[in-house]
């Protein structure tokens, strides 16, 4: 057996909102992988990059304290959210390069006690896709699964956040993030689909502000996706499966066409190949049905 | 020396043909540019490929282009670099591949004139022109020159350092989607001005941007063009920089931009975490709960938003207690103190740093740190301590 990974765990304010069944489905993966989660209940949102938008400083003392309250347990960090991965990159990014204004931030927090520590007993913080892939590694994922996903042909979704800018979000140790979801959905059984959207956006952002524009985005990449054969998708982003799964069929207005795809969290395809029932992963909560990709497990399964 | 295969996507309209693409063999040192490589095609196997290039210092912007998918300058991306980002591309499903062709294409979001040549007139230099990038000031001008202190000058030296080569546009992802979006290199120079301390016309170009329902509430925030540029302007930040500024100056917006993020930042303050419900609502509607006088706008919205919501109440995704704004629970109280203490100390001193012009820390200590002495831009503060 190799090592215990045990991680201070944010989910996040939408894994808790509108996209319950993630954060149910990540339990349950932790369990089966053996991944202790220690929840951040008290830790606050992100900001999203809104916040940022809006007063810097006040972005990067909210992350400041939740990175103070993950090191409080003297563990690294886990997130499930590729916003709150990029939204949090970005604040640990200023507040690690300058230590005067680090410490200043550091005064705001003071009151409870609280500080972020650069670098504290090698603190990092990743959202489970990187985990999965740089910590738990691809190999002993493979051993644990049980239902390999045969014959599931799996379109990657990964959420701008999580991919750009490259230079902020560690691809000069890890140039490789920005394939990991192909690696993962090779590793789980199933087959990769390639199409145009997986690294553009969703258009979740933009959503209030500008509809068309935002739904024009999803409604194309599903489109693209439907188009190059996929089953389904996969994201590591609640927001993408907002936009993705919940506006679907507004988003199927937008473009014009019959959508109709399944969108899946991370833990969920995890936990489909790891043996975890389709309802216990929440997966009857999603608005674009998700019976096509049981059928095909179960097809694969009879084959 | 080392041998590459670059697979180009090719374009004669004189043809009547659509486009297609055409590999070449090029031999060079892996240190030297993708244009290099370009170039020794056009050489040795077909003198009409066209590719536009000048300086090939990364100075002029002449030849920006999409390599292995991501938009940059082709006499700035080394093809050694290249290979093994096509390699990667290639390997990302499947067996590991060494010699991956490296693809190459004309920038997006804008017409192919021919091969690698976009029509930069009919996208960039129009969406340029349409921030008026120039100087605006008020009274007569000065006997001499403007006097201006070099710190003020400062923070717009970024989006000063571009070159107009388009490839931040080429990437753009909300221009992908609407056409009509204004874009980040108009964006960045519109800050250029915005930030300039000899233009008296802030407020309207301000106004103007936020008015416009394809402007700086238009973007949708994807880093597209921050990966794009070759200079480091990062359009992006550019953008949140003008509607930071457009919202100290009480602008409102046709497309609530400002509304969802004042909504955003006060929901934190109450409690914590995210009541998304209360986003929505808010962003619709500002203040309904105070006067009820909401906008067109936000009528037409809500109304739309509807299906949205019930379908998820309908599958028990979201209970229906989520789905009212404002019964969202809050983080515990003393959590909720130290977000308060947050939001005080953060708005009172509004702290704002840009790596791009500080750089970041190296191993030496600030010694400032060293002696205790606090770091501020407030001269009253700094005192204090």
């Amino acid at each position: 057996m190799a090592d215990q990974i045990k991680v201070a765990y944010w989910p996040g304010c939408v894994s808790r909102g509108f996209t319950p069944e993630l954060h149910g489905s990540m339990a349950i993966v932790a369990q089966k992988l053996g991944i202790e989660l220690v929840e951040l209940d008290r830790a606050n949102c992100c900001g999203a990059g809104v916040i940022a938008e809006h007063n810097q400083e006040l972005a990067d003392t909210l992350n400041a304290r939740t990175f103070a309250l993950a090191q409080q347990t003297g563990l690294s960090m886990m997130n499930i959210c590729s916003t709150c991965q990029g939204a949090q990159s970005e604040c640990q990014q200023r507040l690690d390069a300058d230590s005067a204004y680090r410490a200043h931030v550091n005064e705001a927090l003071s009151g409870q006690g609280l500080s972020y520590e650069k670098d504290k007993d090698g603190f990092t913080n990743k959202n489970f896709l990187w985990l999965l892939v740089e910590d738990y590694g691809l190999d002993r994922l493979k051993e644990q699964v049980v239902r390999p996903l045969e014959g599931l042909r799996v379109g990657p979704f990964y959420g701008c956040y999580i991919v750009r800018p490259k230079e902020r979000l560690g691809y000069g140790e890890h140039p490789d993030r920005d394939i990991y979801l192909e690696k993962v959905i090779e590793a789980l059984g199933g087959t990769v689909v390639e199409y145009d959207g997986a690294r553009k956006c969703c258009g979740f952002p933009v959503v209030t502000m500008n509809r068309e524009t935002s739904l024009r985005q999803s409604g194309t990449h599903v489109g693209d996706a439907i188009d190059a054969g996929a089953d389904c998708l996969v994201t590591p982003c609640p927001l993408c499966h907002l936009n993705l799964d919940m506006q679907q069929p507004e988003a199927a207005k937008v473009v014009n066409r019959d959508l109709g795809l399944a969108v899946l969290h991370l833990p969920q395809l995890v936990g489909l190949a790891l043996g975890a029932e389709p309802k216990e992963l929440g997966m009857s909560k999603h608005v674009a049905s998700t019976g096509w990709v049981e059928e095909r497990l179960t097809a694969g399964a009879a084959a | 020396m080392a041998e590459y295969t670059i697979k180009v996507r090719r374009f004669q309209p004189e043809s009547g043909e659509g486009p297609y693409w055409e590999e070449f063999n090029v031999d060079l040192e892996p240190s030297l540019a993708v244009l290099d490589g370009l170039l020794q095609a056009k050489d040795r196997d077909d003198g009409s490929l066209a590719v536009r290039c000048s300086c090939r210092a990364a100075i002029c912007g002449s030849c920006g282009m999409k390599i292995n998918g991501q938009s940059g300058l082709g006499c700035k991306t080394q093809i050694g670099e290249a290979q093994e980002l096509a390699n990667k591309v290639a390997s990302a499903s499947g067996e590991k591949v060494d010699n991956a062709p490296i693809v190459i294409e004309p920038m997006g979001n804008m017409p192919v004139v021919k091969d690698l040549i976009t029509d930069m007139e009919s996208t960039h230099w129009t969406k340029i022109r349409r921030v008026t990038p120039w100087l605006l000031p008020h009274g007569d001008p000065p006997e001499r020159e403007y006097v201006v202190e070099p710190e003020s000058m400062i923070d717009i030296t970024q989006s000063m350092a571009c070159i107009q080569c388009g490839a931040c546009v080429s990437s753009c992802l909300s221009m992908e989607a609407d056409p009509d979006f204004i874009g980040p290199a108009a964006l960045a120079k519109a800050y250029r001005f915005v930030g300039d301390p000899r233009d008296a016309e802030t407020h309207e170009r301000l106004h103007d941007l936020a008015d416009d329902p394809h402007g700086i509430y238009d973007c949708t925030h994807c880093f597209s063009c921050i990966d794009a540029c070759p200079k480091g302007v990062a359009p992006m930040d550019q953008i949140m920089r003008l509607r930071r500024k457009a919202g100290e100056e009480g602008i409102e917006d046709p497309n609530a931009g400002h509304a969802h993020e004042i909504a955003f930042v006060k929901i934190i303050e109450k409690k914590g975490t995210l009541d998304e419900a209360m986003l929505v609502q808010e962003s619709y509607a500002p203040g309904i709960k105070g006067k009820l006088k909401p906008s067109k706008r936000s009528i037409r919205e809500t109304i739309k938003s509807l299906p949205t919501i019930l379908r998820p109440l309908r599958k028990r995704k979201v209970k229906l207690r989520q789905a009212i704004p404002g019964t969202h629970h809050k983080l515990p109280g003393d959590a909720m103190d130290d977000v308060k203490a947050i939001y005080a100390h953060a708005e009172e001193h509004k702290e704002e740093i840009n790596l791009y012009i500080q750089g970041e820390e190296g191993e030496l200590v600030d010694e400032n740190v060293e002696k205790g002495i606090e770091r501020s831009t407030d001269p009253d503060t700094a005192e204090a301590k």
